[in-house]
């Protein structure tokens, strides 16, 4: 193998896919655990909350929105292509994706801080 | 017909199905996580507490029924997307992925369907 290949947006478009798939899929379970102290133990969803507050833990929720806006993005693209009749745009849409994940992580950070 | 060619039908119709959820629930997806990421710009202003979650959304019916079908479609999603990379990136046997995502499947929906439950019962938005 030469290597090559990943010299490519779109072969970095399918590993982003793929990780923040994973990421995401690792994610849900705790995600819903602490959604589901909410109504069971109300004081431990706060107490929670209170420690989410560090600025490390605000990064990697930072990290995970980048992580969902990426994975729906790349996703609409690949929609696009299987489903869309091939248009010249569609090499550029990676770019798009890029940008529009990492502007809803600032947009995040923005809000939080 | 042989017996082999059977087989390798079933599973082209298999493979073709699950393509084809993936995909239905792909575009289901593609609506409520940009619903969800609306929500949560505008629900961390100001933090995030118990109470306000539960007075945003406790009881809700249009939110229980949006959080259900969120649900569904990603227990639907995840686990088959999941396959394929167990299957081209793992030595893992097919059978062996099949097991692991169907389990990663019933666990996704049980995990999300006691959140939406509970929170409709709770009650509690105005």
């Amino acid at each position: 193998m030469s290597g090559q290949h990943r010299n490519h947006a779109n072969y970095w478009a399918f590993i982003v896919h793929r990780v923040s798939g994973i990421a995401l899929a690792l994610f849900l379970p705790v995600h819903f655990q602490v959604l589901l102290l909410a109504v069971r133990k109300p004081e431990s969803f706060d107490g929670f909350a209170a420690w989410a507050e560090a600025p490390m833990v605000k990064l990697a929720e930072t990290a995970l929105i980048v992580l969902l806006a990426a994975h729906l993005t790349g996703g609409l693209r690949l929609l696009a292509i299987e489903f869309l009749p091939w248009r010249d745009w569609q090499k550029s849409v990676v770019a798009i994706t890029a940008g529009i994940s990492l502007a809803a992580g600032l947009i995040y950070l923005l809000n939080v801080t | 017909m042989s017996a082999p060619n059977d087989i390798q039908s079933r599973n082209v119709q298999t493979e073709a199905r699950l393509w084809l959820a993936q995909r239905v629930s792909a575009m289901i997806l593609g609506l409520a996580v940009v619903v969800h990421l609306g929500t949560i710009i505008v629900a961390v202003q100001g933090g995030l507490s118990a109470a306000e979650i539960v007075g945003r959304i406790g009881g809700n019916p249009l939110w229980t029924a949006f959080y259900a079908v969120f649900v569904l479609a990603i227990a639907v999603h995840a686990p088959i997307g999941l396959r394929s990379i167990l299957n081209e990136m793992t030595a893992l046997s097919p059978r062996r992925v099949d097991l692991l995502c169907f389990i990663a499947a019933a666990f996704l929906a049980v995990m999300g369907y006691r959140v939406v439950r509970d929170f409709y019962l709770i009650g509690g938005a105005a």
